[in-house]
């Protein structure tokens, strides 16, 4: 039953989130917003229960969630074109970039030495 | 035997077809990814994806019949991104000490990988459409299209160039890292999720939670934010340009 009482709460998140996105015109799709009520609820021991065995069974397989996506995407890559080489050159590299530059700002503020410690950080201890 | 031929033709048109190809094929690619120990080569993703899309080719299958089917798998999508809650949730001590850093580095990912995609295209001489389409390439598919509508870029492309994207960095993301001597404990595995999250959204997410929780975590905080920071900053970045 749990698994399926979570199934339910997710769903009623997403369309409380797409509610919320549509009335408010917001620029953020409903289940990123649904994402952000199920954060609010969460404080629930009874909606953890729920939640704990369903968000598990769904996010394991996210990747299977990708394969129609993907499938239509393999379908029409005709629509490349021309350009075809190219992009997929600046695809890899610009998706690399992204990653390194991430990668990089995340560590340069973690090594604790380098970093004196803030008026904002010193509330968070 | 026209009789077979009927009921081929009455299973391929029903949504059973691409339902029960999507999930067979996955089952497969999956356990090749479990004895591989998830090598980034055998993504169960991209696996799934060629051998169905050779199938259709071969067998004459349209997209939409297939999708006609498939269409309940990738219904999950939306419950699934509630779900990335889940576990943020679990680690919302530690987020709420590192939520100025997440924030900046999100900012300073996203916007590398946007305008090193512009520029780069930009210097190869690609048409100003096509261009507009890559700038939100690392935000997850269906958001990365209405921003490119936004900003006057081609849906269906931007929609290509996510996904490809998606791929990239499912598959290339650890022989990134380990070139960049990124530690593998626990903390080096959430920051690797963080930056694949960022750059790959969703399909990145997805590679990250199979390989490790904590690394899954940050992989869909990252993508949370990405998409936020996107949808609110690109559009009014492209009408100040």
């Amino acid at each position: 039953m749990k698994p399926l009482q979570g199934l339910a709460l997710l769903l009623l998140m997403q369309s409380a989130g797409e509610a919320l996105s549509h009335f408010l015109q917001l620029p953020v799709p409903g289940p990123v917003v649904g994402m952000v009520l199920l954060l609010l609820a969460l404080r629930w021991a009874p909606v953890q229960q729920a939640i704990a065995p369903a968000a598990g069974f769904l996010l394991t397989h996210l990747s299977l969630l990708f394969v129609p996506v993907g499938v239509g995407v393999m379908t029409h890559l005709a629509l490349l074109g021309t350009h075809g080489l190219r992009l997929v050159v600046v695809i890899v590299l610009s998706t690399w970039i992204g990653m390194a530059v991430t990668a990089l700002v995340l560590r340069l503020w973690q090594t604790p030495a380098a970093t004196p410690p803030k008026a904002g950080d010193a509330e968070l201890r | 035997m026209p009789n077979f031929v009927e009921l081929w033709v009455y299973l391929s048109s029903a949504p059973l077809f691409g339902l029960t190809a999507t999930l067979a094929v996955y089952v497969l690619a999956q356990a090749l990814a479990l004895r591989s120990g998830y090598a980034p080569w055998a993504n169960p993703v991209l696996l799934s994806v060629t051998v169905l899309a050779a199938l259709m080719l071969a067998t004459g299958t349209a997209y939409p019949t297939y999708f006609s089917g498939a269409q309940f798998i990738h219904f999950l999508l939306g419950p699934a991104v509630v779900a990335l809650g889940w576990p943020l949730w679990q680690r919302r001590a530690a987020l709420a000490a590192r939520w100025g850093r997440l924030v900046l580095a999100s900012l300073a990912g996203g916007t590398a990988g946007a305008v090193s995609a512009v520029g780069l295209g930009w210097a190869l001489g690609l048409p100003g459409d096509v261009l507009l389409s890559l700038a939100p390439k690392s935000v997850t598919a269906p958001v990365a299209m209405g921003i490119a509508v936004q900003i006057g870029g081609v849906p269906a492309l931007a929609a290509v160039f996510a996904v490809l994207t998606g791929m990239v960095g499912a598959l290339s993301g650890r022989w990134l890292f380990d070139l960049m001597h990124l530690p593998t404990d626990a903390e080096g595995m959430a920051l690797r999720g963080f930056a694949l999250g960022t750059a790959s959204h969703g399909i990145g997410a997805a590679h990250a939670l199979q390989v490790h929780a904590e690394a899954g975590a940050y992989a869909g905080l990252a993508l949370g934010m990405q998409v936020v920071l996107a949808a609110v900053l690109m559009p009014l970045v492209f009408k100040l340009l």
